[in-house]
């Protein structure tokens, strides 16, 4: 038997057929969604389409009622913890940015990047080369090398989400999951985060919830539109808001 | 652990608090042993022992500290740890008494004579040997506290709600240990101690031995929490405080960490009621009560929570109030006096004494900085026209 036989799907992510209710209300309904290796896929839909709730499935923070959820062809992920999932190599960055306010820029992507996350590990942790290069990339990449030593909790909500991304650079993931990134942001900050991401996709699969028109058709990518739980439209950006039923419950006439 | 670790960034404060202590667990007993009695510089032994016990109360401080303040886990059931390393010593103790009990029974303490027990539980076995008790003062309540934090940050209870459970752990071993046919003594506990590593325990010498031992393992403790939370690790302890469950998202086990830091933390104060117990002679089932350990976390908030050197300041300090007004006229008043501490504290001074000495000092060493760029500034601007010239 070979390899490749043993992987259900050459996809990166592969959701199928999955189903969530929280005391009946339906948030994931008979969503079935692939994302291939290398690629960038945006997510639009109204609130309460179950974008978010999507995200937590894949990351382990809420179990599937039923359905099929599979990471890199192999992994069933509807059995696994966050913890286990993130080392895995998925990682995530949150709609409300999320950052440890009380430590420095730089002691925030100390703590994403992917080394030995044990509690001995960490304990007996010496800093090398290698990562403070890493850091010192990643910071030039979201351009906060002037505020590395700055407290987190003072950056402006931009400079935040930025270094929230970095984080998800430091993890450097197979899979990133991005929760409406731009929210917040002025047009040129949200200007040079579709730079950013455009610059990770190249090296990483990349998965954009947002709500940002503009910002969606500038990533280029394919789309999705989500609807009460399921897919509702998946095609170019143009396809998608020529679509009859997204303008119907997303777009508006 | 590398020397490199204990010595990494000891900052001013800490270098202070240690000097402070080093020169205490010296200074103290020295004056107490070669000083004539009643000489002004002489310390009377009934303080040595007195502060010995302040000492016992900072190294609890600390414990809490290192998880309340850097994890976010607020333990209020943390006197079970001291008491358990208390009654750990305290059996030692007993078994010391030997045949010089009321009873003359060689192996039987009294309470177990008069309880008419025919011989020796195996629970108390083995604490007749020092390095047995020395060891079970750790492992007691190391373990307890393993197996209580394995269950609830494996079931991912945080907050008020572990909280609660710790009260009512260390609620549930106060009423164990208050029967009877527990065998620890009952409602008595274990008192009348007489020798601890044949040394009698009244002694002069050996209470200024066990204050000067009681200085060291508040160094000893601080220097562990202190590379402990400076390390990598201190780190992840402070972002799992912060925002749990993004630290869950990067690949921590935050369960392990909170085990471990846990663990850590009732060990140390095991340790902390292993050396109060000889200088208090005694420990009694009421060490257990809920309220003492709410006590030991106002010492922390007090002192100034995160900052460590603030816990066993806090400790001393609102120790050695309570030692005041208890002892006058204000006595019935303490626990008022207590309470208004605890709320003056959190209203005025919520970073506590320390913590908000450091945010002064921080903000005016700024302010120094700033004044010293600026004038700088002024005096380049004074000297630009001339250079123009």
């Amino acid at each position: 038997m070979n390899v490749m036989d043993t992987r259900a799907t050459s996809a990166m992510l592969y959701l199928d057929g999955v189903h969530v209710s929280f005391d009946g209300f339906h948030a994931i309904n008979n969503l079935s969604l692939t994302l291939e290796p290398g690629e960038m896929r945006a997510i639009i839909g109204p609130n309460g389409a179950g974008k978010t709730t999507m995200m937590d499935i894949i990351t382990g923070k809420t179990k599937p009622d039923e359905g099929t959820v599979l990471f890199d062809g192999v992994t069933d992920l509807t059995r696994l913890d966050e913890t286990r999932i993130a080392e895995l190599g998925i990682g995530r960055k949150f709609q409300k940015p999320t950052v440890f306010e009380s430590q420095t820029v730089q002691d925030n992507l100390l703590l994403a990047l992917n080394v030995d996350h044990s509690v001995k590990g960490t304990l007996f942790w010496r800093g090398s080369k290698d990562e403070s290069e890493r850091i010192d990339r990643v910071l030039e990449t979201i351009r906060l090398t002037d505020a590395r030593n700055r407290l987190a909790g003072s950056l402006s909500h931009g400079q935040k989400q930025w270094l929230e991304i970095g984080m998800l650079l430091a993890q450097d993931p197979k899979l990133l999951l991005v929760d409406e990134p731009v929210a917040g942001m002025t047009d040129v900050e949200t200007h040079l985060t579709a730079e950013l991401l455009k610059e990770i996709n190249k090296t990483h699969t990349v998965m954009v919830v947002e709500h940002d028109m503009t910002f969606v058709r500038e990533l280029g990518v394919k789309v999705t539109c989500l609807h009460e739980g399921t897919v509702l439209a998946e095609g170019t950006i143009d396809q998608v808001s020529a679509n009859e039923r997204v303008i119907e419950v997303y777009l508006g006439r | 652990m590398t020397p490199h670790m204990l010595t990494r960034s000891l900052d001013r404060g800490a270098t202070i608090f240690l000097a402070v202590v080093a020169a205490c667990g010296i200074l103290i007993p020295l004056s107490n042993l070669l000083l004539p009695a009643g000489s002004f510089l002489q310390v009377p032994t009934y303080l040595v022992a007195l502060w010995g016990k302040y000492v016992c109360y900072a190294i609890l401080a600390l414990s809490i500290d290192l998880i309340w303040g850097y994890c976010g886990i607020l333990s209020l059931g943390h006197g079970a740890f001291f008491s358990l390393g208390g009654y750990a010593m305290g059996m030692y103790l007993m078994r010391q008494i030997g045949s010089r009990g009321v009873y003359g029974n060689p192996i039987l303490p009294d309470f177990m004579v008069f309880l008419n027990y025919s011989k020796l539980p195996w629970y108390w076995q083995g604490f007749d040997m020092f390095w047995f008790a020395a060891l079970m003062v750790l492992v007691v309540p190391g373990l307890l506290a393993f197996c209580f934090g394995w269950l609830a940050f494996r079931s991912r209870v945080t907050g008020v709600y572990l909280s609660i459970i710790t009260q009512a752990m260390t609620y549930a071993l106060l009423l164990a240990f208050f029967r009877n046919d527990f065998g620890f003594g009952g409602n008595n506990g274990l008192t009348d101690f007489k020798d601890i590593l044949g040394f009698n325990v009244q002694a002069e010498g050996t209470r200024a031995a066990l204050f000067a031992l009681s200085c060291l393992a508040l160094i000893a403790s601080f220097l562990i929490c202190r590379s402990v939370v400076s390390s990598k690790l201190g780190k992840v302890l402070i972002a799992i405080r912060d925002a749990e469950s993004r630290s869950r998202f990067l690949g921590y086990r935050v369960e392990s960490y909170k085990l471990f830091v846990f663990t850590l933390s009732a060990c140390m104060a095991g340790v902390a009621g292993a050396l109060y117990v000889p200088q208090v002679g005694i420990i009694n089932p009421s060490e257990f009560a809920p309220g003492n350990s709410i006590e030991a976390v106002i010492w922390v908030a007090v002192g100034g929570r995160g900052t460590l050197v603030g816990a066993a300041l806090g400790a001393v300090v609102v120790n050695y109030a309570k030692t005041v007004f208890t002892s006058g006229m204000l006595a019935p008043y303490w626990l008022f006096m207590l309470g208004a501490m605890f709320i003056l504290v959190t209203l005025l001074l919520p970073k506590g004494i320390v913590g908000t000495f450091n945010a002064w000092w921080d903000s005016s060493k700024e302010k120094r900085a700033a004044a010293t760029t600026a004038s700088a500034a002024a005096e380049d601007g004074i000297t630009e026209p001339r250079m123009a010239e």
